[in-house]
């Protein structure tokens, strides 16, 4: 049961883009290990930006 | 075994479907729209979309997407099927497939419901999936740049124009509809606008005291708006405070002009992002408790299968059945502007080619499903009370007496007591006139979960209902916005550099301003009209979306041909085909019909025939002039957007005949063949 919540958990924040940082963290590590990372605060700028730059809610 | 579940699902779709299409009494139920629904889309999925995909498409899991080949952890991210599929249905989804199939109500439910599921399986799903595709192939490019790529500047740029003009036009009318819920609605009113203070507070909430904390933002925020909702019932019943929020429609319209200003000009955090996430949470889940409530009410419809009104004389929007119920109803059945969404962002999130055909033509099949459930909350409304509430006072008159008498007359009975009863209920002065189809889906809405989660709260199901349409139209109107202003300066900027910059601070204003004054001019016109405006605007925005779709299609066939499938273009030649029919026919009849009811050039001459010879009481006369040169404005738009299309589809002819005779073309934007790591 306890499992299945957190499996759960885990979409859910999956679907929201809660877990964004923490995957772009991830793979920063592994791509390019060794350079500075950013922030919480200043990832969640870059990308409210870069998210809304093009056609992405519709009719 | 398995062919034989398939066989039970095609026996059972055909049987639901030939017993709602026979069906000749007082009432059918919900039920048999729901199977015959869920069984097409099973088999159109199963079958055709299978077929499409590895025949027409090729689509190829050994192909590594560009999410695989280009990813950095922001926009190229290899992701799971499932929360793509998420992503991209709540990209696809807004208010279109909830407002057309109510207004389409209006020449009863069946033809509405057959184009809803014969235009999505064989037209919109195919639609979406090709050009999610297409563009996954070429590293996520927009529509536009593959107009040009593969057919030409020619293409490229009546493609943009296009899109261009669409997103004005789909502004201005949603800006009408949540005028239209709002008009002398103090509770409506006072629960939308609290919706914006509430997204300032969450988007404060994520970038400076717990940044990036999505859940947490928008479990506050959803928990706010509910409050808010009970709370705009609290300000209803306080007689100073009510009068605070209550507007004619011209002063609400130019608070939406004035939000859609600041709103464009705010930085995204504070206000669009914000709010996208509540309306994203609140449409996936009222559409699931819709689809759950209807199955639990399985409400009869009270709309006839047919009404008179397909001889187009229908009081909400005029014009035959045919084109004008595949004009109303684009987003349910088939969305051009599903292939902007298509294109850009969700192929640079696709693992794998193989879940372009869950993604593509799965998210439209559902969206489709929600214009179903769209036109069952319409239809199940006694017919007499879902024209009081469309029809606009200058169709029936303008007092309770006259508009039920003009729509009895119809045959569809109604007493102003009953219309009264039911605006009480709803917490409503009136419900008459609220054209735009917002109000009386949210009082078919309210109707149904008020049937299976109680009775006690119709009011605030109904506020609930109209906070829900409201939040997500809100965020449309910003987002587009926002695109129009950035396509805006995208062309400006070849005009003079720094109008390119879209951190320019002038520029921006100047921009947003331009694309601010467009929709808000169309808005403007459409609240002095006293035929509503949305029987003008929401036909020219549908077809201007399905003329979208042309454009998409027209790429598309092109593509195909040149990548040597001629005899497989018939895929997607079929939908571009009757969406050419039917969008010119009605484009036609817009533009050159004698009647004024249809025709724009004959209504601005009826209009000032009747203003010359003093016929008009002196409200009409005085804005008179407005509505004849908008009348002719959206005669020549909508020749715009003719000869735009027809180029377009020109352009893909010249360039299938020419592969077809072995000239010279552009070359495909296909990127190279990549072999994805671990699939055999």
């Amino acid at each position: 049961m306890m499992a299945r919540l957190k499996a759960f958990l885990a979409l859910l924040r999956r679907l929201s883009g809660d877990d964004a940082y923490d995957r772009h963290i991830a793979h920063r590590r592994v791509a390019h290990a060794g350079e500075p990372l950013p922030s919480r605060r200043e990832f969640w700028c870059s990308e409210v930006d870069r998210k809304w730059q093009g056609v992405n809610r519709c009719c | 075994m398995k062919r034989l579940f398939w066989l039970a699902v095609a026996a059972t779709g055909a049987y639901a479907l030939g017993g709602l299409a026979l069906h000749r009494g007082e009432s059918i139920n919900a039920l048999w729209i729901i199977v015959a629904a869920v069984c097409i889309y099973a088999i159109g999925f199963r079958f055709y979309s299978a077929w499409v995909a590895a025949r027409v498409l090729s689509i190829d899991a050994t192909r590594a997407t560009p999410a695989v080949r280009l990813e950095n952890g922001r926009d190229f991210v290899p992701t799971h099927r499932w929360v793509v599929f998420g992503h991209h249905f709540a990209a696809i989804a807004g208010p279109g497939p909830l407002i057309g199939p109510t207004l389409a109500a209006q020449f009863g439910y069946l033809p509405g419901t057959l184009w809803i599921l014969v235009g999505a399986v064989v037209g919109g799903c195919v639609q979406d999936m090709t050009i999610l595709l297409l563009s996954t192939r070429r590293n996520g490019r927009s529509l536009g740049q593959m107009a040009r790529d593969e057919l030409g500047p020619v293409g490229g740029i009546a493609a943009l124009a296009g899109t261009f003009v669409i997103m004005i036009i789909l502004i201005a009318v949603l800006g009408l509809v949540i005028v239209n819920a709002m008009k002398h609605s103090p509770w409506a009113t006072a629960t939308v606008f609290a919706t914006i203070p509430i997204a300032v507070l969450v988007g404060l909430y994520m970038r400076a005291w717990r940044p990036g904390r999505v859940l947490e933002g928008t479990a506050i925020g959803v928990t706010l708006l509910l409050i808010a909702v009970v709370g705009g019932g609290w300000i209803n019943e306080q007689p100073v405070i009510r009068e605070w929020f209550d507007y004619p429609g011209l002063t609400l319209a130019w608070f939406v002009i004035g939000y859609g200003w600041c709103a464009a000009i705010l930085p995204v955090w504070l206000l669009l992002a914000p709010r996208d996430y509540l309306s994203t949470f609140l449409k996936l889940g009222t559409v699931a408790l819709l689809a759950v409530a209807i199955v639990i009410a399985q409400p009869d419809l009270k709309m006839p299968a047919f009404t008179q009104f397909i001889d187009g004389t229908g009081p909400i929007f005029g014009g035959k059945v045919f084109p004008f119920v595949f004009i109303t109803i684009a987003c349910g059945a088939i969305s051009g502007f599903h292939t902007l969404v298509a294109s850009g962002t969700t192929p640079k999130l696709i693992s794998s080619e193989a879940d372009v055909r869950i993604v593509g033509y799965g998210s439209m099949a559902l969206e489709s499903f929600v214009a179903i459930m769209a036109m069952i909350a319409a239809t199940l409304l006694d017919p007499g009370v879902y024209f009081a509430i469309n029809t606009a006072p200058g169709v029936v008159g303008t007092t309770a007496e006259a508009a039920v008498a003009t729509i009895t007359s119809w045959g569809f009975p109604v007493t102003v007591e009953q219309m009264e009863t039911l605006a009480r209920n709803m917490g409503e002065s009136t419900l008459f006139g609220r054209t735009g189809g917002a109000p009386s889906l949210a009082v078919g809405m309210a109707s149904i979960f008020a049937s299976t989660f109680g009775q006690g709260m119709l009011a605030v199901w109904y506020h609930f209902a109209i906070m829900f349409e409201a939040v997500f139209i809100l965020t449309t109107l910003d987002a587009g916005t926002r695109v129009g202003r950035f396509m805006l300066q995208d062309t400006l900027g070849n005009v003079w550099a720094p109008l390119g910059r879209t951190s320019w601070y002038p520029s921006v204003l100047a921009s947003s301003t331009l694309v601010v004054a467009a929709w808000g001019y169309f808005l403007y016109i459409g609240v002095i009209d006293p035929n509503g405006g949305v029987n003008i605007l929401w036909p020219l925005f549908g077809i201007a979306n399905q003329m979208l779709a042309a454009i998409a299609l027209s790429i598309a066939t092109a593509i195909i041909v040149k990548q040597g499938k001629a005899r497989y273009a018939w895929v997607t030649l079929v939908p571009l085909a009757w969406l050419a029919i039917i969008t010119s026919t009605a484009a036609i009849q817009k533009i050159v019909s004698d009647d004024p009811r249809i025709g724009f050039f004959a209504a601005a001459r009826d209009l000032a025939d009747k203003l010359a010879a003093g016929a008009l009481p002196p409200q009409q006369a005085a804005v008179a002039p407005q509505l004849i040169f908008n009348q002719q404005l959206d005669a020549w738009l909508t020749i715009f957007f003719l000869v735009v299309v027809w180029v377009v589809i020109a352009d893909m002819l010249r360039v299938s005949w020419r592969t077809l005779t072995g000239k010279p073309v552009l070359p495909s934007s296909e990127a190279p063949y990549v072999a994805a790591k671990g699939v055999a």
